[in-house]
């Protein structure tokens, strides 16, 4: 079947598979020349987790049109669940049962934390339920710095005070240790399984938009009382988006602990959170494609400007302005589009020739 | 039994009653009108009836069930849709995508089955293209059914808006100045399609309009409003000649 015979929805979403994919090979082949630097192929596993978390952002703020400043505490509670499990389960089964178990138990932790913060925030609308969110991640963030769980021949025990009111016995170990977090997971985490997992994200996320639901969802985004006025269970609807968005990055999460061998609630505070709405801004709303080319691209590059020292973050800056004008402005919308016309143009007559 | 019956209706913004005491009754099939003068409270009754506003006092009954109280989308599920005075598309969503959002209560599948692209979904998408297209085509926009709503001009996004309230399969029909801003030639064309989704789809219309001949040409009875209260009801002969809506209209005694 020719590809250009699809149904575009259909070809747009293979050629998001295939850019991936394509990645995915790029990477193996200068890896295997050994032109990684170090530096770079331990970012691999963050990149992915990240990609993975600019996508299922991109589901609450793109596609269901609400503010979400608090996604890195959804990564959190699966990143915690995931190192949790593995830490009590690895001596016990083999690696990959594990790791199978740890994502599970991050994204479901994670989709469990989604519909008990949505239930409050998604009767808000626009500015309060950023902030909400915002509020939301800081209390998980905090949370998690305060929790302490340990395990002894008498079973498990929690405390939100410190490890020796745990009073654990003499075959006690702290599991998770408050603002020094959990330690001892398996690396177990690769760049073949990051890129498995963005696949699964990619085929989620965007079979849930090209669906009922997904127009649903869009259509409480472009007109709330239109969808209403059809019929559309409003709440229903953004609930699903929300829960949806909060597995993935639990699953990213998850994903992330294991690329680590230590693990500090820390790492997910606001700053993460902003980060990969700037990723999904920058991509553009909406535009899940552009999260993925993104969310690499930002995330590789300040490893790349390492050679500007002091003047990386301020590069940094110029390039998220000049992507941003790229992306947005007018005249560039223009050029691109006469650009994109000649290609087009110039493409039958090559075939002739 | 009417197919809508409303009785004492009525609603209170601080002190002002928008609506007081607002009846009617409306047959199944039946074009009905409502109109009054600019702030008599014509889109607040329509916003009464689908939920909008929860009124302070009065029944709505549909079908032989109350909708008082309900919520906007369980009142469209009973039967009622609308249109909207200032234009509501999804405008990022294509044309035919506004259609499809509108099926979502006629043709179902599990969100999983969307996800998982079972063998439902494709079925199910199926019917709703062919269904979302047959109405299109009844308006005349099936060439634009790839656009986004937002591209199409100002007329064919009031009668795309009527495509969308149509496939939620309604019983009753509220159109809010379906011809404003459409010129005589438009307005003709919409006369002729309104009365066409009448018969063909058994629907009972209630509409408001500013275009006399538009609601004088149309409708088998009308009901008019002032002040939020019903003035007179009934054909539009009766209703055209009624010294108190010409004193609505034009002022003085009435």
């Amino acid at each position: 079947m020719k590809i250009r015979s699809l149904n575009p929805n259909f070809r747009r979403r293979l050629v998001t598979y295939g850019i991936v994919a394509a990645a995915f090979v790029f990477i193996q082949i200068l890896s295997g020349a050994g032109l990684l630097t170090n530096s770079l192929s331990g970012q691999l596993v963050p990149i992915c987790a990240y990609v993975i978390m600019a996508v299922s952002l991109n589901l609450t703020v793109g596609i269901l049109g609400e503010l979400s400043l608090g996604h890195a505490g959804f990564m959190s509670v699966g990143a915690f669940t995931g190192a949790f499990l593995s830490v009590c389960c690895k001596d016990v089964l083999p690696g990959w049962l594990t790791l199978t178990l740890a994502l599970l138990a991050g994204t479901a932790a994670a989709a469990l934390v989604g519909v008990l913060i949505g239930i409050p925030v998604l009767r808000l609308q626009g500015d309060y339920l950023a902030i909400v969110t915002l509020a939301f991640g800081e209390i998980i963030k905090n949370l998690l710095n305060s929790f302490y769980i340990g395990r002894d021949s008498a079973g498990f025990h929690l405390s939100f005070k410190d490890a020796l009111s745990l009073g654990l016995d003499d075959t006690g170990e702290v599991i998770i240790n408050g603002a020094q977090g959990v330690t001892g997971m398996p690396r177990s985490a690769s760049f073949t399984l990051g890129i498995v997992l963005i696949l699964v994200t990619l085929f989620v996320v965007q079979n849930l938009v090209d669906s009922r639901t997904g127009r649903a969802i869009m259509s409480i985004r472009d007109n709330r009382i239109a969808a209403e006025s059809v019929g559309i269970n409003v709440t229903r609807y953004k609930m699903i988006a929300f829960t949806v968005s909060a597995a993935l990055a639990g699953l990213a999460g998850a994903m992330y602990a294991h690329n680590f061998s230590t693990l500090v609630a820390r790492k997910f505070d606001y700053n993460t959170s902003i980060l990969v709405l700037v990723f999904i801004v920058v991509g553009g709303l909406g535009n899940i494609r552009g999260s993925v080319i993104a969310a690499a691209a930002l995330t590789v590059l300040p490893e790349l400007l390492r050679g500007f020292s002091d003047y990386r973050m301020l590069v940094y800056a110029v390039v998220l302005i000049v992507m941003m004008l790229f992306n947005q402005s007018p005249q560039f919308a223009a050029w691109r589009q006469k650009l994109a016309a000649k290609f087009r143009r110039r493409r039958p007559n090559r075939k002739e020739a | 039994m009417a197919l809508l019956e409303v009785r004492n209706l009525g609603i209170t913004f601080g002190g002002l009653h928008a609506v007081d005491q607002f009846a009617v009754s409306i047959e199944k099939g039946q074009l009905f009108g409502l109109i009054g003068p600019n702030g008599a409270g014509k889109t607040t009754v329509f916003n009464l009836l689908t939920g909008v506003y929860q009124p302070t006092e009065g029944e709505i009954v549909l079908d032989g069930k109350s909708i008082v109280g309900q919520k906007p989308a369980v009142i469209n599920r009973a039967g009622v849709a609308r249109t909207f005075q200032n234009i509501r598309l999804f405008k990022d969503l294509t044309v035919l995508d506004n259609v499809k959002v509108a099926l979502h209560n006629q043709v179902k599948y599990l969100t999983l089955t969307g996800v998982l692209r079972l063998p439902a979904y494709f079925k199910q998408e199926r019917v709703m293209n062919e269904k979302a297209h047959s109405l299109l085509e009844i308006f005349d926009l099936d060439g634009e059914a790839g656009q986004p709503a937002s591209s199409l001009p100002y007329g064919k996004q009031r009668k795309l808006e009527i495509a969308r309230a149509l496939a939620t399969s309604p019983k009753l029909l509220l159109l809010d100045e379906p011809a404003a801003g459409m010129n005589p030639n438009e307005t003709a064309e919409l006369m002729e399609i309104v009365r066409l989704v009448r018969d063909r789809f058994g629907i009972a219309i209630l509409l408001i309009e500013h275009d006399m001949s538009f609601v004088m040409g149309l409708c088998e009875r009308i009901v008019v409003l002032d002040y939020g209260r019903v003035i007179t009801e009934g054909d539009p002969e009766a209703v055209r000649t009624n010294p108190k809506v010409v004193a609505a209209y034009l002022g003085g005694e009435a």
